[in-house]
C-alpha cells in the first residue's frame, strides 16, 4: 500500500475516472507548475472500484473547464490548513474557446486566423458544442 | 412597426431580425413592387459594395439591380480571383477597405461564417449574400415575399423540402425561419446521405420542439403539401465526384408527379436548376420559381434602404 500524506494546503483533484489521471495531469500543465505535485492512480474508490487522485501543494488554481471536458463527474478539493475549505464540481462549460477547434472543414475559423470561434454547449445530452461562426457542432472530450 | 431598427444592422443570419422587422420588410418590399418609381432616387449618394468570393449570377445581379432601381451605385468584384484576396489579403482587411468605400457590404463566400468574420470589421452593415453550405438569408426573404404575394398569410402551411437538404443553405435558412411561423409542418424529402445537417435538426426540434417528417419519396406528401421547396443538387459541395454522379438525378419533378398536388400548391426553387424540374412544369399555373425570383429585386430593394436607413418616399 502507497501512502501520500495529507496536504497543508493546495489542491486534492479526485473522483478522476481511473487511467485518466496522466491526462488531467498532461492538460493542467502540472509538470510545469513549481508547486509539487502527485498523480496516484488506480486508487480504490467505495463508488468507483478505481480512480485516480492528484494533490497539488500550495498551489490553489485549476482550471475547472479543462476538467469537465475531461470528465464532469472530477471533483475538485480546496485544501488549507488541512481541512477541505471548498468543494467544487467539474462542470461541463457552457461557452469555450480556445481549447479545441471547429470540425467542420468549410468553416472559416479552418483556414481565418482572424476567426477564433466560440464554442455553446448544446443541451442535448451529449458533450457538444456549437461553433460560434458556422454552427456546426462538435463532439468534444479531452 | 417602422424600419429604423434596422439602420446599421447586419444581416448573418435569418435569426437576426425579429419576426415584426421580417413583416416590417416583407410589407416594404410589396409597396415597392406596386410602386417602384416612389423609390427610384431614395439611395442616391449611397454605394453598396459587392465582395462575391464564389461565383452567383442570380443573387449578385439581384443585388445590383435593386441597388441601382434605388438609384445607388455599386462597386466591388465578383470573383475571388481578381481581388486582393488572390495576392494572399486576409478577408478582415478587405474589409476594413472596402468599408471606407461603401456604405454596406454585400458578401458571398464559400467558407461557412465568412460573413460573420466580416460584420467583426465592418462598421457598415454586411449582407450575407450566402456562406458554403450554411445560411442564404436573402434568399429566405425572397421566398417569404413571394409567399406573401401569392399566397397571404404565412401560416399552417405543409412545406416539402426536397433534394439536397444537406449543402442547400437556401433550405437551411428558410426552414429555420418558416420555424417561426406558426402551424408549420415539414416535409423533408432527400436522399438519405443528403438530409439536413445533424446541428440544424437538434437546433430546431430542441427550440421549436417540431416534428420534421424525413423522407425518401416525394409521393409520401405532394398530395397534403401547399409549398414544395426544390433544390438542386450542387455539384461544387460535394468532395467527391462519384457521390455527386450518384446523387444527382434521384429527385426530379415532372407534371406527372405534380398530378395529385394541391391546385393550390406552389412550387418553388431558389434556381438554377439543372434538370430537378423537367421544363415541362414550367408551364403549370403553381410553378412560380420565376416569379420568385423577380420579388428577389424587390427584396432586396426593401432590405438595402432599410439597412441603410435612408429617407423612404
Amino acid at each position: 500500500m502507497i501512502e501520500v500524506t495529507a496536504i497543508q494546503k493546495g489542491i486534492v483533484i479526485d473522483h478522476i475516472p481511473a487511467g485518466k489521471g496522466l491526462k488531467v495531469f498532461e492538460k493542467l500543465r502540472l509538470d510545469r507548475r513549481k508547486s509539487p505535485s502527485v498523480l496516484l492512480m488506480h486508487v480504490s474508490s467505495r463508488k468507483r472500484g478505481t480512480k485516480d487522485i492528484i494533490k497539488i501543494q500550495d498551489d490553489l488554481t485549476v482550471d475547472l473547464r479543462i476538467l469537465g471536458l475531461i470528465d464532469p463527474g472530477i471533483t475538485v478539493n480546496y485544501i488549507e490548513n488541512e481541512q477541505i475549505i471548498d468543494k467544487k464540481e467539474a462542470t461541463l462549460p457552457e461557452k469555450v474557446s480556445g481549447l479545441f477547434a471547429c470540425k467542420n472543414p468549410r468553416c472559416i475559423t479552418a483556414v481565418d486566423e482572424c476567426a477564433q470561434p466560440e464554442f455553446t454547449l448544446v443541451p442535448n445530452g451529449k458533450i457538444q458544442y456549437r461553433c460560434s461562426y458556422c454552427e456546426e457542432l462538435t463532439e468534444y472530450r479531452l | 412597426m417602422n424600419l429604423e431598427s434596422l439602420k446599421g444592422r447586419h444581416l448573418i443570419d435569418p435569426e437576426d431580425f425579429t419576426m415584426e422587422e421580417l413583416q416590417a420588410l416583407l410589407d416594404l418590399g410589396l409597396k415597392m413592387e406596386a410602386r417602384p418609381e416612389d423609390y427610384a432616387d431614395c439611395c442616391k449618394g449611397k454605394i453598396m459594395g459587392t465582395l462575391f468570393y464564389e461565383p452567383s449570377t442570380r443573387t449578385r445581379l439581384s443585388f445590383e439591380s435593386a441597388m441601382l432601381r434605388l438609384g445607388g451605385q455599386v462597386l466591388g468584384f465578383s470573383d475571388a480571383a481578381v481581388s486582393s484576396a488572390a495576392k494572399g489579403e486576409s478577408l478582415a482587411d478587405t474589409v476594413r477597405v472596402m468599408d471606407d468605400y461603401a456604405h454596406t457590404l454585400v458578401m458571398r463566400h464559400p467558407r461557412e461564417g465568412a460573413p460573420k468574420l466580416a460584420s467583426q470589421y465592418a462598421t457598415v452593415p454586411v449582407i450575407n449574400a450566402g456562406d458554403g453550405g450554411h445560411q442564404h438569408p436573402t434568399q429566405t426573404l425572397t421566398d417569404l415575399l413571394t409567399l406573401q404575394k401569392y399566397r397571404g398569410a404565412i401560416e399552417n402551411l405543409q412545406v416539402a423540402f426536397c433534394g439536397d437538404l444537406l449543402f442547400g443553405r437556401t433550405v437551411h435558412s428558410l426552414l429555420k425561419t418558416l420555424c417561426r411561423f406558426p402551424g408549420m409542418t415539414f416535409y423533408l424529402v432527400s436522399p438519405t446521405e443528403l438530409r439536413i445537417p445533424g446541428h440544424l435538426r437538434d437546433e430546431l426540434q430542441h427550440r421549436y420542439h417540431i416534428t420534421l417528417h424525413e423522407t425518401p419519396h416525394l409521393d409520401d406528401c405532394i398530395e397534403k403539401i401547399d409549398l414544395l421547396y426544390m433544390t438542386r443538387i450542387q455539384k461544387e459541395r460535394f468532395f467527391n465526384e462519384e457521390e455527386y454522379v450518384k446523387l444527382k438525378d434521384s429527385f426530379i419533378l415532372t407534371r406527372d408527379k405534380l398530378k395529385t398536388a394541391k391546385e393550390d400548391l406552389m412550387v418553388l426553387h431558389p434556381l438554377p436548376r439543372v434538370n430537378e424540374i423537367q421544363y415541362e412544369v414550367d408551364e403549370d399555373p403553381r410553378a412560380r420559381y420565376f416569379e420568385q425570383a423577380t420579388m428577389g429585386v424587390y427584396i432586396r430593394m426593401a432590405l438595402l434602404s432599410a439597412v441603410m436607413g435612408v429617407k423612404l418616399a
